[in-house]
């Protein structure tokens, strides 16, 4: 049966919204790279690939802003996918208790990254802080810090606060990719005399896997826009040291007026995002199990 | 056991404690909170802060910019959306997979990547200090995770029912109403809520576009309190409370459709 043509008028206001504030704005993104752009003047030249060439070879912020991310990303991924499947894996009966307590656990997801910057500014506090008061409590006052203003660990005060705000999100996920592994093929497990480790082997992480890529996959990603957290937290300090590539971006075009350096950074950025979601696909059509 | 207890009543306290923190201290003085940072007010509890920041802040406008900004950016995401879905289960084509690529491409573009040619783009426009301005750039940022969440549902839907409306005279327009939007409400709610607290949340586009008081939205508001108290935490967590308490509320009552939205959303995501 043919669909009348009048079909294409239900694309017509999302396409024109989409094409003025999404595909126009990446499409120049990539042509100012080229430019010497300030975001203001009329006026700009050429640059051919000099701004491509500062970031890789004269930028040491920049360099130090990628860095920065991967710590970041590190941390984040791997302690949040440990904390949301060790707890899915203890917590996946449905009964009243695990109920609310996966409730509880997903509730900051629903707060705004301000909110929890704050929250966590609090905690982290020097001298007020619960974090420092309560070391100091258990005896252990020498590994009170400055948690957020000492440049060698600011990175991973934020990775921490990352892992709270999302963590229970995460859980989540493996809750709903444990619940649909048949409880037929733990009984075979058991009728075979495997052991707990041998039936996490042999039969909960293959049929994890994918649900493993979806969180590991949107972890990566996350850090790498963690925008909000960031500018809200440390602003980027002290010295740079918790600088990521997407409030880089926003320094060196808002507060360093150099648009076209910051367009050559947003692509690089663009194409690392699109490498990591390359990734995620095709890790998820290789570990796609039926069952 | 013992320790599995133990472990789920240590990561409740770490979600509890710092909430309640949060909570005792919007209603303390500055003074107690320097004094016993983490105990119960001293002086009893005083909604003084409460007051003070209604006093000293246009919350209440704040808070009315956040309200239009979210409803409309939700109510347009989830209505273009729909629309695009619906028009890609119907074409089934290749033209309908094209069109799918196209719109599901954006998930793949953070929306830092865009924020500078955006921004021009939003200065040429006049659309800076504007509500319709964030409006506009929230539905177009939102639509690509919207279009795919709907579209993976809609094509589930039996083609039968689509058959029977045309054998029944329905054109494209009732089909889509009578059809296709009463079938999809449990993925159009999911959306629905994902979409609320993202846009109720955001700070990156109010940050870029929006300078002028009468147009603040809560986020954008509350990060620019702390460079206004400083850290004067009473009145920073006063605001957190003001700002959170929709989404909190809503979250008592409807968790498990908030739960249901937001994975679906990382998922697709």
């Amino acid at each position: 049966m043919r669909t009348p043509k009048t079909i294409y008028l239900f694309f017509l206001p999302g396409l024109l919204l989409y094409s003025v504030f999404f595909l126009y704005p990446t499409v120049s993104a990539l042509f100012y790279s080229f430019t010497n752009w300030d975001g203001f003047s009329d006026v700009f030249q050429f640059v051919g690939i000099d701004n491509y060439q500062r970031a890789f070879t004269a930028d040491s912020i920049f360099r130090k802003t990628i860095g920065n991310n991967l710590k970041f990303m590190f941390v984040v991924v791997i302690f949040q996918t440990i904390v949301a499947l060790a707890f899915a894996l203890i917590m996946l009966k449905n009964t009243k208790t695990t109920i609310f307590l996966r409730a509880l656990y997903f509730f900051p997801t629903i707060l705004s990254s301000v909110s929890v910057a704050f929250i966590w500014a609090f905690i982290y506090d020097p001298s007020l802080g619960i974090l420092n008061r309560g070391l100091s409590t258990i005896g252990l006052d020498f590994l009170a810090q400055n948690w957020l203003g000492n440049a060698n660990i600011a990175i991973y005060s934020l990775a921490i606060t990352q892992v709270w705000f999302h963590a229970g999100q995460m859980l989540i996920i493996f809750v709903a990719g444990l619940q649909a592994i048949p409880q037929e093929m733990y009984e075979v497990a058991k009728i075979e005399g495997a052991n707990k480790w041998q039936t996490f082997r042999q039969v909960t992480w293959p049929l994890l896997a994918p649900s493993a890529t979806i969180v590991v996959a949107y972890t990566t990603i996350q850090s790498f826009k963690a925008f909000d957290l960031v500018f809200a937290m440390t602003g980027g300090g002290p010295n740079y040291s918790t600088e990521i590539i997407a409030t880089y971006i926003y320094g060196v075009a808002f507060e360093g007026y150099q648009f076209g350096y910051a367009s050559a950074i947003s692509v690089i950025f663009m194409i690392i995002i699109a490498f990591i979601t390359f990734l995620q696909f095709k890790a998820l059509r290789s570990d796609r199990v039926s069952y | 056991m013992l320790f599995r207890r133990f472990s789920l009543i240590v990561y409740a306290l770490l979600i509890l404690i710092p909430l309640l923190v949060v909570m005792l201290t919007s209603v303390k003085t500055l003074q107690e909170t320097f004094a016993n940072p983490l105990g119960f007010p001293e002086g009893g509890i005083k909604f003084d802060n409460y007051i003070a920041i209604f006093q000293e802040q246009t919350m209440a406008g704040y808070f009315m910019n956040s309200t239009i900004v979210t409803l409309f950016s939700v109510t347009l995401t989830l209505l273009f959306a729909s629309m695009i879905a619906f028009g890609i289960t119907r074409l089934n084509s290749w033209m309908g997979n094209v069109l799918f690529v196209l719109f599901t491409l954006g998930m793949m573009v953070p929306a830092q990547v865009i924020m500078v040619p955006l921004y021009s783009l939003m200065i040429d426009f006049g659309l800076t200090n504007s509500l319709a301005g964030l409006i506009l750039v929230n539905i177009s940022s939102t639509l690509p995770i919207a279009v795919f969440i709907l579209t993976g549902f809609m094509k589930t839907l039996p083609k039968e029912l689509f058959e029977a409306a045309t054998i029944d005279g329905a054109g494209n327009w009732q089909m889509y109403t009578k059809v296709a939007i009463p079938l999809s409400l449990p993925s159009l709610s999911a959306t629905a809520i994902f979409l609320f607290v993202m846009h109720w949340n955001d700070l990156l586009y109010p940050l870029l576009f929006i300078t002028d008081n009468a147009y603040k939205t809560l986020p954008l508001a509350l990060l620019e309190f702390q460079g206004q108290y400083s850290t004067n935490y009473p009145m920073l967590f006063t605001g957190v409370i003001i700002a959170s308490a929709p989404m909190v509320i809503a979250y008592v009552f409807l968790q498990r459709f908030f739960v249901a939205g937001m994975t679906a959303g990382a998922v697709k995501g």
